[in-house]
C-alpha cells in the first residue's frame, strides 16, 4: 500500500500547499546554503568565514521559518501523516542517502587524520567562534559538538512544535536542550579554556566507559582539588544519585531528560523513531548484547585496577588491548557510527537499545527496583498499534496494553511518545507509591465481569 | 483437561481471535480460524492510519506472523458460503467442506447502503474491510473533491483520512449537529466547531438524494436532499453497519438483525456460538443494547465463549459500558450511560474549557444523586476509578470532590479538576 512520496522534509513529512512564509523560508535556506558553498570552495576563499557565517545563520533562520510555519498552520495534535509514505522517513531512496551520508561523516570524523581535520576549511571556519568564546583553536571535536548541539536545539524546537499539545513533551524537550547546551557543550569548553580537565557533568560511568579506568582516575587526581572533586562527583552520580533517581522516576530521568545520546535521538532523530524493530527477535538480540557490554566494561575496569595494583605485572598487554578494542568497536564504531549514522535505517536508539552500558545499568534498576511503570487504562485499548510503531526502543507496547497490563520493561526510556500518540488515551507514565505493586498480570479485558481472573 | 475437539471459528477479527487465543490458553483443542479478508488478524480500528501513512499494514497486526503456528492456531483463508448444523459442517465457496465439533461465528459487519441511485458506481464505497481501504487508495488518487455521507465515527475518520491527502471534503450529516443521536448538544457542537476548524465543508441537516455518474460509470457529483449538486470524484458512504450474516440464510440458525444468542452466546444449536459485531444478544443486560458493534464487546465475548467451550460455562456479563474515539485532535472517552438527551430523573453537570477543546460531563440520578455516566473530551479519565464509582453508585458530590483520582492525563498537563467549575 505504501507509495513512496517525494517529500524530503523532516518538518512535517508532507507539507503541500506551501504559503508565502514557507516558500520564503525555503528560499532563504537555499540561498544561504549557496553562500556556504561559496565560502568553502569559491572565489571568496580569502575570507571564507564571512560567507560561511552568512550561510550558516541564513540556513538556520530559513529552516526555522519553514518549520515553525508548517507546524503552526495546523491545529495542535499528533500528526504523523505520511511518515510511512515519504521516502526519507521510510527507508526510501532519500532515507538511504541520508544514512550513508551520516555514516560516512562519522567514519571520517573518527578515523580521519588530525592533519587532515586541523587544516580543513570546515574546522578552520569555527576559529572565530571557538577563539571568541573559549579562547582556544577549534579541532574536529569542537566542530562535532557544535553541530551536535545546534542539531539538538533546532530539531528540539521542531519537536516542541510537533508535540505542542503535550506538556510532557514540551518540558522534556526543553530539559534535553538545556543539558546539551549547558552541561555537554558550554561547561566542558569553558573548563578546557581554563586549562582544566575536560569534564562532562552529564556523562558518567558506565556510559563514560573509561571514567573509572586507573589512568583516567590518576589523570583527574593529578589535577588537584578540582580533579578530586570531579572524581567524587562522578562516583556520587554513578553509585548514589543514579539508583535513587531511578527508584523514583525510572531510567527516564537520565535517558530522556539528560543524556546527550537520548537528546539527539529525541530531537534530530524524532522523524525516524518509527523505524525501530519491534519484533521478538530484535528483543532477544538486544538483551544479549546490552548486558554483555555492561559485563565487559565492568570486568575490564576491575581488571585494569588489579593490573595497576600489581604494577602492570599481570595483565599488562591484554588489558590495554582490550581497552583499545572496546574504544574502537563500542565507543566509536557502535555508539558513533552505527548509533547515529543509521538513524534513517534502523531507527533512533540503536545504541541506547543494543549497546549502551549505562542503559543496561539503569534498566536493571528500573526493572527490579523502581516505582516507574507505564499504566494501561483499563480496557480502552483498540490494538491499533500506534504505540508500538512509535516506540523508539522497539518495545511492543501494544502487546501489554491490549491485555490491560502495566509496562515494566528494562529498556523503556520513558520518552512518553507511546502515551502521546495513543488515540484512545490508554497509556500513562506514572511513578507509583511503591515498587512492588507494578505488575498487574491480569489477562482479561477490563470491564468484563463475566470471566474471572484465574484461568482454571 | 477435557477431550480434544475441533473448534472452527469463522472470522479472524477481534472476537474470533480473542476466542481462539483464550481457548488455546485453556485447552488443547484443535483450532481453525477462517477468514475471507486477510491472511493474518489485523486491527480494523487502525485502517485510517494506514491510509494516512502513520503505519503500514504490518504494524496493524497485533501478533507477529509466527504466533499462529507457535500457538497451534490453524489459519485458513477462504469464504464460507454455507453452514450445515445437521451434519456439523461448513461449506466453502470452492465447494470444499470442513467438519467441526464446535463452531464460532464471528463474521463481523457490513456497511449499510440505503438504495440510493448511484450507490454502486465506481468511486462510491464504505469503509470496513482491508479491501475497502485498497479501493479507497485507488479511487482517491488525484481527485479534486470528496463527499462523505453520514455523521458517525467512521465518517469522521474518513474525512480525516481524505484531508491528510489534501483532498477537500464536503461532509453531509443528516442530523442538525454531528453525531447528536449519541452526543449531548454541547459536546456535539464542540465537535462541529472542531471539524470546521480543519477546513471541512460540514453540511448539517443535509442528506444524500443520489449520486451522478460520468460517462465511464464513475461518480461525478452528489445531489443533496435540497437539490444541490456537489461535484466530487469520490463518495464515502458511512451510514452505519449491520451484522454480516447473509450467508446463514436457510442454515436453520436463528437470526433477527444479527445472529440470536443466549446468555452463553449460544445460538439455537448448542455447539454453535456467535460473537462480536454479528451477534444479537436476546436478553441484554440493563442499559446494554442487543447489538454492540465495538471492539471491546467483541473481545469480552471472545473471552466468555472460550471459558464456556473449555468446560467452564460462563454467562456474558459485560459490566459497565465504556467506549472511546478521537475526533481529529480531540480524544473522547465515555463511561457508563450518557445519552444524547437526559432521561426522566436524570441530571447532568457540564464543564467546558475556555479553549473549547476540552469538556467533562457527569450524569447522575436526581433523587439518589448516584453517578450514572461520564463523557470526557480532550481529557483522559481513569477507567478503573470511573468503573468503581459507577458500580458503587457513588454520589455525585463525592465524585466531584475526588475527581483527581480519575485523572489519567500525562504529567505536566493542565489539571482539569482545578479548572472544572460546574456551577456555571
Ligand atoms: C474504520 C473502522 C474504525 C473502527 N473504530 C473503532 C473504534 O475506534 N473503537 C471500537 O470499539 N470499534 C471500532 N470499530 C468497530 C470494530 O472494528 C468492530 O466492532 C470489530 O472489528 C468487530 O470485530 P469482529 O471480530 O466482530 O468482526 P470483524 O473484525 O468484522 O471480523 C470478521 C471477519 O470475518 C470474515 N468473514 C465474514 N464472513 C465470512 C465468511 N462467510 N467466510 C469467511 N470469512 C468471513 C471477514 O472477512 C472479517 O475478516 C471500527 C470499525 C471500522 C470499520
Ligand atoms: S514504551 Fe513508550 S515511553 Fe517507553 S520508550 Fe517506548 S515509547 Fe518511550
Ligand atoms: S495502547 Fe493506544 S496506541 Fe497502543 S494499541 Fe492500544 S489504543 Fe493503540
Amino acid at each position: 500500500m505504501s507509495k513512496e512520496g517525494f517529500s524530503i522534509s523532516l518538518a512535517s513529512p508532507h507539507a503541500p500547499g506551501m504559503d508565502g512564509f514557507q516558500k520564503g523560508g525555503i528560499a532563504l535556506f537555499a540561498l544561504a546554503f549557496l553562500f556556504t558553498l561559496i565560502g568553502l570552495f569559491g572565489p571568496a576563499a580569502q575570507d571564507p568565514a564571512l560567507f560561511f557565517y552568512i550561510g550558516f545563520i541564513g540556513s538556520i533562520v530559513g529552516l526555522s521559518i519553514y518549520t515553525v510555519r508548517t507546524y503552526l498552520k495546523r491545529p495542535a495534535g499528533v500528526q504523523n501523516n505520511h511518515i510511512f509514505t515519504s521516502s526519507i522517513t521510510n527507508r526510501g531512496l532519500w532515507g538511504w542517502a541520508l544514512g550513508i551520508f551520516l555514516t560516512g561523516f562519522y567514519v571520517v570524523l573518527y578515523w580521519g587524520s588530525d592533519e587532515m581535520w586541523n587544516s580543513s576549511p570546515l574546522v578552520l571556519l569555527f576559529n572565530p567562534i571557538s577563539q571568541g568564546l573559549f579562547n582556544h583553536p577549534p579541532d574536529r571535536w569542537f566542530l562535532y559538538s557544535f553541530i551536535y548541539t545546534v542539531s539538538i536545539l533546532i530539531m528540539g524546537v521542531r519537536a516542541i512544535l510537533k508535540y505542542r499539545h503535550s506538556n510532557y513533551q514540551i518540558v522534556r524537550t526543553c530539559s534535553i536542550m538545556f543539558f546539551q547546551l549547558g552541561f555537554a557543550f558550554l561547561i566542558p569548553q569553558f573548563l578546557k579554556a581554563m586549562s582544566q580537565p575536560e569534564y562532562y557533568f552529564s556523562y558518567f560511568w558506565p556510559l563514560d566507559y573509561d571514567l573509572l579506568f586507573p589512568s583516567n582516575v590518576d589523570g583527574m587526581l593529578s589535577n588537584g582539588t578540582i580533579g578530586m572533586w570531579m572524581l567524587i562527583n562522578s562516583a556520587i552520580l554513578t553509585f548514589i544519585a543514579t539508583p535513587i533517581l531511578t527508584y523514583f522516576f525510572g531510567k527516564r530521568w537520565y535517558c530522556s531528560w539528560v543524556c546527550g545520546c537520548g537528546g539527539l535521538a529525541n530531537t534530530a532523530g524524532d522523524p525516524f523513531r518509527q523505524l525501530s524493530d519491534k519484533s521478538m527477535k530484535a528483543w532477544k538480540i538486544e538483551r544479549w548484547m546490552i548486558y554483555s557490554i555492561l559485563l565487559f566494561i565492568t570486568v575490564l575496569t576491575i581488571l585494569l585496577w588489579v593490573n595497576s595494583y600489581l604494577k602492570g605485572g599481570m595483565f599488562g598487554g591484554i588489558s590495554h588491548s582490550l581497552t583499545k578494542v572496546y574504544a574502537f568497536l563500542i565507543g566509536q564504531a557502535f555508539a558513533g557510527v552505527v548509533g547515529v549514522g543509521f538513524y534513517p535505517l534502523l531507527g533512533t536508539r540503536v545504541w541506547c537499545r543494543f549497546g549502551c552500558p549505562m542503559a543496561a545499568y539503569l534498566g536493571l534498576l528500573q526493572k527490579y527496583f523502581s516505582r516507574f511503570r507505564i499504566t494501561t487504562n483499563g480496557g480502552q485499548c483498540i490494538s491499533c498499534g500506534n504505540c508500538s510503531t512509535y516506540c523508539e526502543m522497539g518495545i511492543d507496547v501494544q502487546s501489554y496494553a491490549q491485555r490491560g497490563e502495566n509496562i515494566v520493561r528494562a529498556s523503556c526510556v520513558g520518552c512518553g511518545i507511546c502515551s502521546t500518540v495513543c488515540p484512545r488515551g490508554v497509556l500513562n507514565l506514572e511513578n507509583g507509591s511503591t515498587h512492588t505493586d507494578r505488575e498487574n498480570n491480569n489477562p482479561i479485558t477490563f470491564g468484563n465481569d463475566g470471566v474471572g481472573l484465574n484461568l482454571d | 483437561m477435557t477431550e480434544q475437539k475441533h473448534i472452527v471459528i469463522i472470522g479472524n477479527g477481534i472476537a474470533g481471535i480473542t476466542a481462539a487465543r483464550h481457548i488455546r490458553k485453556r485447552s488443547n483443542h484443535r483450532i481453525t480460524v477462517i477468514s475471507a479478508e486477510t491472511e493474518h488478524f489485523f486491527s480494523r480500528t487502525a485502517l485510517m492510519y494506514i491510509y494516512m501513512g502513520h503505519m503500514k499494514f504490518e504494524h496493524t497486526k497485533p501478533y507477529e506472523d509466527w504466533f499462529w503456528e507457535k500457538n497451534r492456531i490453524e489459519l485458513k483463508r477462504a469464504v464460507v458460503s454455507k453452514v450445515e448444523p445437521s451434519s456439523n459442517s461448513i461449506i466453502f465457496h470452492s465447494g470444499e467442506t470442513m467438519q467441526y465439533d464446535e463452531l464460532i461465528l464471528a463474521t463481523g459487519s457490513a456497511s449499510n447502503k440505503f438504495n440510493w441511485p448511484g450507490q454502486d458506481l465506481k468511486g462510491v464505497q464504505g469503509l470496513y474491510s482491508f479491501q475497502d481501504l485498497e479501493s479507497m487508495e485507488a479511487s482517491t488518487k488525484g481527485i479534486q473533491r470528496a463527499v462523505v455521507v453520514g455523521g458517525g465515527l467512521i465518517g469522521i475518520e474518513m474525512v480525516e483520512m481524505l484531508l491528510s491527502r489534501q483532498i477537500p471534503v464536503t461532509f453531509l450529516v443528516r442530523e442538525d449537529s454531528f453525531w447528536n443521536t449519541m452526543l449531548p448538544k454541547e459536546e456535539s457542537e464542540m465537535i462541529n466547531r472542531h471539524i470546521r476548524s480543519h477546513h471541512v465543508d460540514l453540511r448539517l441537516k443535509t442528506d444524500l438524494k443520489e449520486i451522478l455518474s460520468d460517462e465511464n460509470g464513475k461518480a461525478r457529483a452528489v445531489v443533496t436532499g435540497d437539490g444541490e449538486e456537489i461535484p466530487c470524484q469520490f463518495v464515502g458512504l458511512t451510514v452505519g453497519v449491520h451484522p454480516n450474516i447473509s450467508f446463514l440464510k436457510d442454515s436453520g440458525i436463528e437470526t433477527d438483525k444479527g445472529i440470536l444468542v443466549n446468555k452463553k452466546l449460544q445460538t439455537n444449536f448448542t455447539n454453535i456460538y456467535a460473537l462480536g459485531d454479528c451477534a444479537q444478544v436476546q436478553n441484554p443486560m440493563e442499559n446494554r443494547k442487543p447489538i454492540e458493534a465495538v471492539w471491546y464487546t467483541g473481545k469480552m465475548m471472545g473471552e466468555t465463549v472460550a471459558a464456556t467451550i473449555c468446560g467452564n460455562p460462563t454467562d456474558y456479563n459485560p459490566g459497565i459500558w465504556f467506549n472511546s474515539a478521537k475526533f481529529f485532535d480531540i480524544e473522547y472517552q465515555t463511561y457508563g450511560y450518557v445519552s444524547a438527551q437526559l432521561k426522566e430523573g436524570e441530571e447532568s453537570l457540564f464543564w467546558e474549557a475556555e479553549d473549547g477543546l476540552r469538556s467533562l460531563r457527569i450524569v447522575f440520578d436526581s433523587n439518589s444523586k448516584a453517578v450514572l455516566g461520564f463523557n470526557a473530551f480532550g481529557i483522559r479519565l481513569r477507567h478503573k476509578v470511573c468503573d468503581e464509582w459507577l458500580k458503587n453508585r457513588t454520589s455525585v458530590q463525592e465524585v466531584i470532590s475526588n475527581l483527581k483520582r480519575a485523572n489519567f492525563d500525562p504529567e505536566f498537563f493542565k489539571k482539569f479538576e482545578r479548572e472544572v467549575n460546574f456551577s456555571s
